[in-house]
């Protein structure tokens, strides 16, 4: 990465927070193993992230020493394990700047938090005295973006075939990024909801949104971002950013997996109807119907993911105090760092921005055309793990015309000598497919 | 594991230089002719896979897809060893290529019967790997129960 001088008084790159990254990856376990005789080189956090041993021990401290379950229980371990987990609601809801953590509802993951608000938007539109807002019928339309990863195109693709409304999308430019020319035609008076990534989990693009809201509240839609690949990376602040839903998950920010997130405004998630029925989301049940909890339990029906719910709370812990900028800024050098050294491979072809702007620490490619398939097996005997495959994005692939990429991804315990070991694998890659 | 066991030099061959690639007529206008399409969801490899049959020789069985060096090198062998054969031998071939596949590496292949098919030997070793090598002679499988050949296993057996 070339460092350009910044004249005296201007911010210099000194101001920027950082961290101590070997200390950071001490408290990885995982990261200490080696895989096919060679030290482990993990480029795979946009699939899942690690977990570090602050999130390990509260886990099982959970289960050692406070596990009941919530909500219900008058007896001690009951109470402590209702704190704990509403604990960790608040811990989320000051991650993402949230007003209220009544705004938080923990879901299994992203897919589910969106097919919550898409099922909200079913169930609405069964019911005549619904809020009009989520009522959808012949002629309306939802839009999402061609980047989408596959759980924010399928549930929008099934809503629309139960209601007759009609799915439209960004396109993609050459670049990997979001297409916004046809914004207004786009979205429009018949536009109901807007759900797009705010962190493409392919191409690593990283999209503008507030030209897109200014336009979503013109015309009176509802705005979701898919933030799974943004809020473990990044600073959120959802008064700031000012969507309608955001939707995460925990396995992708230092937590176990079964443990997402939800966060729509309290008017909103008030006006919606819920989805899964069962027990914790009522407020009352007789023979001849039912009423339904205020959210967030309206949406959390049945037994929660109670440790992981906790163990969230110790992830989000944990990454603040490494500091969400400062793990923003790392990755950023990485990125660079990533994209410089991946040019100098013969053959190599980027999908997605390839300068560090407007992106972050994912990057798709293709190696001549060899198969991602091989170039993967290869690098795993070297203990490079990348992901390979459509990435859950295939209309992504058919845009760029090659049926799979291959995918290196960057958290905050990446190194520069994980890149180099990825570079020297690729050599590695080219000479057996020579 | 060295990944040289992985792609042996005979798979690399095959993969760069595959044999009888191409979906083709059938010579004989009476034959009975029909094709599979499949494909492996979590990668996006695919091939086609077309019979040529009277029902009891496979006169050809052609070709063409696009894959991983795995996927791609197995269509190759399957056409090599399959193309030309009785159906029953063929299906004696099939079985004990799966076999190969489902064995965890612990199969040991016979030359005799897998030709080529033996380098496939250490792919079992890789469990994310199996499906690949597999695919063609899936699609395989369904395109000769299409063209009206019996494939049940007991007919094999006999």
């Amino acid at each position: 990465m070339t460092t350009i001088a910044i004249p005296p008084g201007m911010p210099q790159y000194g101001d920027v927070p950082s961290y101590d990254v070997a200390a950071v990856r001490a408290d990885f376990p995982i990261l200490d193993r080696k895989v096919n005789g060679h030290p482990l080189v993990y480029l795979d956090s946009a699939n899942t992230s690690h977990k570090p041993r602050q999130v390990l021990d509260v886990l099982r401290e959970h289960y050692e020493w406070r596990n009941a379950n919530v909500s219900r229980s008058v007896h001690t371990l009951g109470t402590e394990a209702t704190e704990a987990y509403e604990g960790a609601r608040a811990k989320v809801a000051a991650f993402i700047n949230a007003p209220s953590p009544d705004e938080v509802v923990f879901t299994k993951n992203s897919t589910e938090a969106i097919n919550i608000v898409a099922y909200a938007f079913s169930n609405a539109s069964l019911r005549p005295d619904a809020d009009p807002r989520f009522r959808l019928g012949p002629g309306d339309e939802v839009v999402i973006s061609e980047m989408e990863h596959h759980s924010n195109i399928v549930p929008w693709q099934l809503l629309c075939e139960r209601t007759g409304a009609t799915l439209r999308w960004f396109p993609v430019t050459d670049h990997g990024r979001l297409d916004e020319s046809g914004l207004t035609d786009l979205v429009n008076e018949r536009t109901k909801i807007v759900s797009l990534v705010h962190m493409s989990n392919i191409l690593g693009t990283v999209n503008a949104t507030s030209r897109i809201t200014q336009r979503v509240r013109e015309v009176g839609a509802l705005l979701l971002l898919d933030c799974s690949q943004s809020v473990p990376h990044m600073p959120m602040d959802v008064v700031d950013y000012d969507p309608d839903f955001i939707v995460f998950t925990g396995h992708k920010m230092c937590a176990p997996s079964g443990i997402g997130v939800l966060w729509g405004r309290a008017e909103l998630l008030a006006a919606m109807p819920p989805v899964l029925g069962g027990g914790s989301m009522i407020e009352t049940v007789a023979m001849s119907g039912s009423t339904f909890a205020p959210p967030p339990t309206r949406f959390e029906a049945g037994t929660p993911p109670i440790a992981e719910a906790v163990a969230l709370g110790a992830a989000v812990d944990y990454l603040s105090g490494v500091g969400m900028r400062a793990i923003q800024w790392h990755e950023k050098q990485l990125t660079a760092y990533a994209l410089d050294a991946l040019a100098t491979v013969p053959g190599l072809r980027i999908f997605g921005p390839n300068v560090p702007v407007g992106r972050g620490g994912t990057i798709s490619f293709a190696l001549g055309d060899i198969h991602p398939h091989d170039v993967g097996q290869v690098l795993d005997s070297l203990g490079v793990q990348v992901r390979v495959g459509h990435h859950c994005a295939r209309p992504v692939c058919t845009r760029f015309g090659v049926p799979a990429m291959t995918r290196a991804s960057f958290y905050l315990y990446t190194t520069t000598e994980e890149i180099d070991a990825l570079v020297a694998g690729l050599e590695q890659v080219r000479k057996v497919f020579a | 594991m060295q990944v040289d066991q992985l792609y042996q030099e005979i798979i690399l061959d095959h993969y760069k230089h595959p044999h009888g690639r191409g979906l083709r007529d059938a010579d004989d206008p009476a034959a009975s002719v029909a094709e599979a399409h499949h494909v492996n969801p979590t990668c996006g490899d695919e091939v086609t896979v077309r019979v040529a049959t009277d029902g009891a020789v496979l006169h050809d069985v052609s070709y063409d897809g696009y894959g991983c060096s795995i996927s791609q090198a197995s269509a190759s062998v399957l056409h090599e060893l399959l193309a030309g054969r009785p159906a029953a031998e063929a299906f004696a071939v099939h079985a004990a290529f799966v076999e190969l596949m489902s064995g965890r590496g612990e199969v040991t292949p016979d030359e005799e019967v897998l030709g080529d098919g033996v380098a496939f030997a250490g792919v079992a070793r890789y469990p994310a790997r199996v499906k690949c090598a597999l695919l063609p002679w899936m699609a395989f499988k369904d395109a000769a129960a299409r063209a009206g050949v019996d494939t049940s296993p007991t007919e094999v057996q006999g």
